[in-house]
């Protein structure tokens, strides 16, 4: 019973952690129809970035939110300045993300070296709470929590407000939005910034748990994909569930099938997309 | 329109050509000792690479670019981590720049594709990093030109075993990275280890890179009385964080790379008190070590690990096995016997070869702690040696015909006895 | 008539530079042979990917597969039955183009119902898949150790020797090259490219656009497979490295560069590739962005390659007053 929840608890925290990398794809996908390749990019830089504040300034707790919106000014700036003037054009704008992340790849080694890092949090959350003779790391609930709690604001933000009413209606139709009279280039930016700084969260909160260091880009990416094919693309909810799913699929698959372990992954990508092109919950 | 365009194209090529191949042509001075180091220079193993070449380099410093007696021309060429680059630019360094060695090679399979490369152009190339166990075992007389100047990945993991079991061990769950070096370490742990008595009951494979032990740490078995580790890069300080977030409180024992020397400064003090085994550790209270340590330090900034002693130890080899020659490379053959009659004192203490061309030298367990050494500011972690097992070949105790009878160690050798 | 023209004087001006390269590569250093040899190696790759993404309109993010396939398979021939090492390295030749197009035509279940981004995802998921069996299935593969070739085969000729194991690859290059040339202006390589133009029209005009894309898999699978034969002796090593993630987005940025849909362009964007990454590697440490920026200059400005760039040229002097963007990726007509 114990090694059921310990490994329920465990795959839902490493949901959590794959919601904040694949809700920014999924939304980044549903307005821009864009599979943005430099995702794993903004999740390192978002680490890296951190480590750089925690290293100048010693504090943990601001690292997050200066790395986040330092990846969320990189993402603005690369939407508005190279994929903007390529108009509507997926698959150039796709194979323009690929070329980024090799720039962002060898500057980030340039610039940090390829030391494998991590994040240290503070020493208060590297404790882990005891209940009925099992430990519970604090900080994967508190990946929980923060995964929790950003995914709450940001429905909220798309339910109740109006600028999430134009991000929604450009999900749902593009062209019908422009109709109406909503910037969708606005929104496309914004969307964009917004994605960049969950992958940049993701990132941070990511460092003390999977490590900051080359090559973690590309290794990160094929799970925010299986984030967003198995919840379907532009839907908040669904890459909420996806994460859940990879997360626990992952972790199980690796606990009762260690012999299959490179394929945990893989695997149910493929089948799922075989049976439903468009994600489990996708719409097309 | 059309056939301009061609003419044009066909005519930047063919200059393109001609430039390229007339900038390349090698200037060949042949009295110099001409060195080719491959070492991933980008990639994922970029860290990894430096270390070997700042390693080799801080020796050639050392003694005013002569190594031997003789003046050398070392040429670095970037593998980027992948074997099937590391074969082109080493068959470049042998025909082109007839080098008279090669050096380097970091994954097992960059190991086993550069040998035959040696053997084909009879050049020397000597191993430095890459511990693939068959390539001086069983392989060995395919590569008449192939000398390694390190480790086998078994190699300290028999006294490893040894000393567990000496420590009142009885039962070991190894849990060890899903590929080569994982299953020759485990292997060479696990031999020794059963033959002195202990049982290993379980073995955990997660896959290479992976950093979430999440799954894996449950399923530990609760009879043992500790844990074997083999991590590498990133793996390596996630293991014993989460291990103990999960309230297990085995003691750790652990091959050498689980704790490396430069990556052991970045860890947090949860790995106190790990034991592992290497035949180097950056705290070796040796006058040759802490010089070795010291200039490292001073010009890189880092810990050095054991990528770096490897190279500086062997630009230390090649500079006497030179010297014998009378400050000329003798030809490779020669070369190569030079080479196996040294005994040198190397940063890593005394070193020999076996007549596998395997290094015999010491294996030292040691013990992570918080300490200043070598004028640090503040307490820090460093492998603290606690034990010295000296003399260790690649075959152990077992002695080489019986030790190659049995099959390369891997997932599933030696067998689980006791694994239910 | 101009067409036909333009196109005889596009084979003409291939024609040429092939010529041009076979004298003059040889004749150069030995790097230089050494990474010609990889280089058209690998432009055979990515000839296999501008099948699928300059002529179906599918980009594949999976091709590295097959690649694999084809080494592997050539590898353990060679290491394990001692076959394929003299005349019967043609029989091997033959395999692994079966192997290739057999893995293909099971791949291409799964992935040729999905098109766009989902394409990219499902190649990319297929490709990895093979990379962790190359990695776990240890008594086949050897795990990460690889498979060494003992030596190169054979038959009369003697490829021990650089220049003339080039000669052979540029032989193979050449001989596909023609082959795909001359499938891609067939009747089925014409109904390709309407496909990748505009689906939907196809199919009410009654093809079976499904089966055209999962042919063009095949094929592409095909190539892939034979180019996996190649690049096993030039390397003489086959290790799951092979089959990373990268190599497969290696050959879709080589396509990208040269042009996609020309055939050649793989070719021109390998030798780029290549070029930068091993020759200018050599000279400074900087090359990563020299290639980076190389390819996204590419795809804002030059988005049909290398072998574009007169087009656009021409476009740009007699279109100044206009304005030239939203151009598509691959060429409307070739």
């Amino acid at each position: 019973m114990q090694f059921w929840l310990i490994q329920a608890f465990n795959g839902i925290s490493y949901g959590a952690l794959l919601f904040l990398l694949g809700s920014g794809l999924s939304l980044i996908f549903g307005v821009m129809r864009i599979v943005n390749l430099s995702h794993g990019s903004y999740f390192l830089w978002g680490g890296y970035i951190a480590l750089s504040v925690i290293w100048a300034t010693g504090s943990w707790g601001l690292s997050l939110p200066l790395a986040a919106l330092a990846v969320a000014l990189i993402g603005l700036v690369m939407e508005r300045v190279f994929l903007r003037p390529l108009g509507f054009d997926p698959l150039r704008q796709v194979l323009l993300t690929v070329g980024f992340a090799y720039l962002f790849q060898q500057g980030a080694l340039d610039i940090w070296g390829g030391n494998n890092m991590e994040i240290n949090p503070p020493s208060a959350l590297t404790h882990s709470v005891v209940l009925g003779g099992m430990y519970f790391p604090l900080y994967r609930l508190f990946m929980i929590t923060t995964a929790l709690a950003i995914g709450l604001t940001i429905w909220l933000g798309m339910e109740k407000t109006r600028v999430g009413a134009m991000v929604r209606a450009t999900v749902d139709d593009a062209q019908m939005a422009r109709g109406v009279g909503i910037d969708t280039n606005r929104v496309s930016m914004l969307i964009f910034a917004l994605g960049a700084l969950l992958a940049a969260v993701g990132g941070v909160i990511g460092g003390a748990f999977l490590g900051v260091y080359p090559g973690l880009d590309f290794e990160v990416l094929p799970l925010a994909f299986a984030v967003v094919i198995i919840g379907g693309m532009g839907s908040l909810g669904g890459a909420a569930i996806g994460a859940m799913l990879v997360g626990l699929a992952d972790n199980f698959g690796k606990a009762l099938f260690p012999e299959l372990a490179y394929f945990t992954l893989y695997a149910p990508m493929v089948l799922i997309l075989a049976i439903k092109p468009t994600g489990l919950f996708g719409r097309e | 329109m059309m056939s301009k365009f061609a003419m044009r194209v066909g005519f930047i090529l063919m200059s393109a050509c001609v430039a390229v191949a007339a900038g390349l042509t090698p200037a060949a001075a042949q009295e110099n000792l001409r060195i080719g180091l491959l070492s991933p220079m980008t990639g994922f193993l970029s860290q990894t690479g430096q270390d070997m070449t700042h390693g080799f380099q801080l020796y050639l410093e050392e003694h005013h670019g002569m190594l031997g007696g003789a003046k050398v021309d070392l040429i670095v060429e970037d593998t980027q981590g992948k074997p099937d680059t590391a074969v082109t630019k080493a068959k470049k360094l042998a025909l082109q720049d007839h080098v008279d060695m090669f050096i380097g090679g970091v994954l097992a399979s960059t190991g086993y594709a550069l040998a035959p490369v040696s053997t084909e152009q009879k050049t020397v190339y000597i191993s430095s990093v890459a511990a693939a166990d068959d390539l001086t075992q069983r392989q060995l007389d395919k590569y008449p030109y192939f000398i390694r100047t390190t480790w086998t990945s078994s190699l300290p993991n028999h006294p490893l075993g040894q000393w567990a079991c000496e420590q009142g061990y009885k039962k070991v769950v190894a849990i060890a990275a899903d590929y080569a070096f994982g299953y020759e370490s485990v292997g060479g742990f696990q031999k020794a280890f059963e033959d002195c008595g202990g049982k290993v009951i379980q073995k955990i494979w997660p896959p290479l890179g992976n950093k979430d032990f999440g799954p894996f740490i449950p399923t530990i078995k609760s009879d043992a009385d500790v844990i074997y580790s083999l991590m590498v890069g990133p793996m390596a300080p996630q293991f014993p964080k989460q291990l103990r977030e999960a309230g297990v409180k085995l003691p750790i024992i652990a091959g050498g790379t689980s704790y490396d020397d430069y990556n052991v400064a970045f860890d947090s003090d949860v790995v106190v008190g790990d034991v592992s085994a290497l035949m180097y550790s950056a705290a070796l209270q040796t006058p040759k070590n802490g010089a070795f340590v010291k200039s490292f330090r001073a010009k890189y900034n880092a810990v050095p690990g054991y990528y770096a002693e490897a190279n500086y130890t062997t630009a230390q080899m090649v500079d006497e096995a030179i010297a014998k020659s009378g400050g000329k490379f003798p030809g490779p053959e020669q070369f190569i016997k030079n080479m196996l009659g040294l005994k040198i004192d190397a940063a890593r203490g005394p070193v020999s070869f076996d007549d596998m061309r395997n290094p015999v030298e010491n294996v030292y367990i040691r013990k992570v702690e918080k300490t200043t050494l070598f004028g640090d500011a503040k307490p820090e972690l460093w492998n603290v040696v606690i034990k010295t097992y000296p003399n260790v070949s690649q075959f152990w105790t077992y002695g080489k015909d019986a030790f190659l009878k049995q099959p390369v160690y891997n997932r599933d050798f030696p067998p689980c006895k006791y694994c239910e | 008539m101009s067409a036909t023209m333009s196109q005889k004087a596009r084979i003409l001006a291939v024609a040429a530079v092939l010529l041009a390269l076979a004298i003059i590569v040889p004749l150069s250093s030995s790097f230089v042979v050494l990474l010609a040899t990889r280089a058209l190696v690998f432009a055979i790759l990515a000839m296999s990917v501008d099948i699928l993404l300059g002529f179906a309109g599918l980009a594949s993010l999976g091709q590295a597969a097959y690649l694999s396939v084809g080494a592997y398979l050539t590898a353990i021939l060679a290491a394990k039955y001692q076959f394929g090492l003299g005349w019967d390295f043609w029989l091997v030749v033959l395999f692994a183009v079966l192997l290739g197009a057999a893995t293909a035509a099971f791949f291409g279940l799964f992935a040729v119902r999905a098109t766009g981004v989902y394409f990219l995802m499902i190649t990319l998921a297929l490709g990895q898949c093979v990379w962790g069996l190359a990695y776990r299935w240890n008594s086949l593969t050897n795990g990460d150790n690889g498979i060494n070739l003992t030596s190169r085969p054979n038959f009369g000729l003697d490829l021990a020797n650089e220049r003339t194991f080039f000669f052979l690859v540029f032989a193979f290059f050449s001989v596909t090259l023609l082959m795909l040339y001359v499938l891609v202006r067939s009747p089925f390589g014409r109904s390709l490219e309407g496909i990748r133009e505009r689906e939907l029209r196809m199919q009410i005009l009654g093809y079976n656009t499904w089966l055209h894309k999962y042919i063009a898999f095949v094929i592409a699978g095909a190539v892939g497979g034979l180019s996996g034969v190649l690049w096993a002796h030039t390397n003489g090593l086959v290790s799951p490295d092979t089959v990373v993630l990268t190599t497969s987005v290696d050959a879709l940025l080589m396509v990208v560069l040269g042009g996609a849909g020309t055939l050649v362009g793989g070719a021109i964007g390998s030798a780029i590739v290549f070029g930068l990454r091993e020759y200018l590697s050599t000279l400074v440490p900087w090359w990563q962005y020299v290639l980076g920026g190389v390819y996204v200059l590419t795809i804002l400005y030059m988005p049909m390659g290398l072998m574009g760039l007169p087009a656009r040229i021409r476009q740009w002097r007699g279109a100044r007053s206009r304005s030239a963007n939203g151009q598509s990726l691959m060429p409307a007509q070739s």
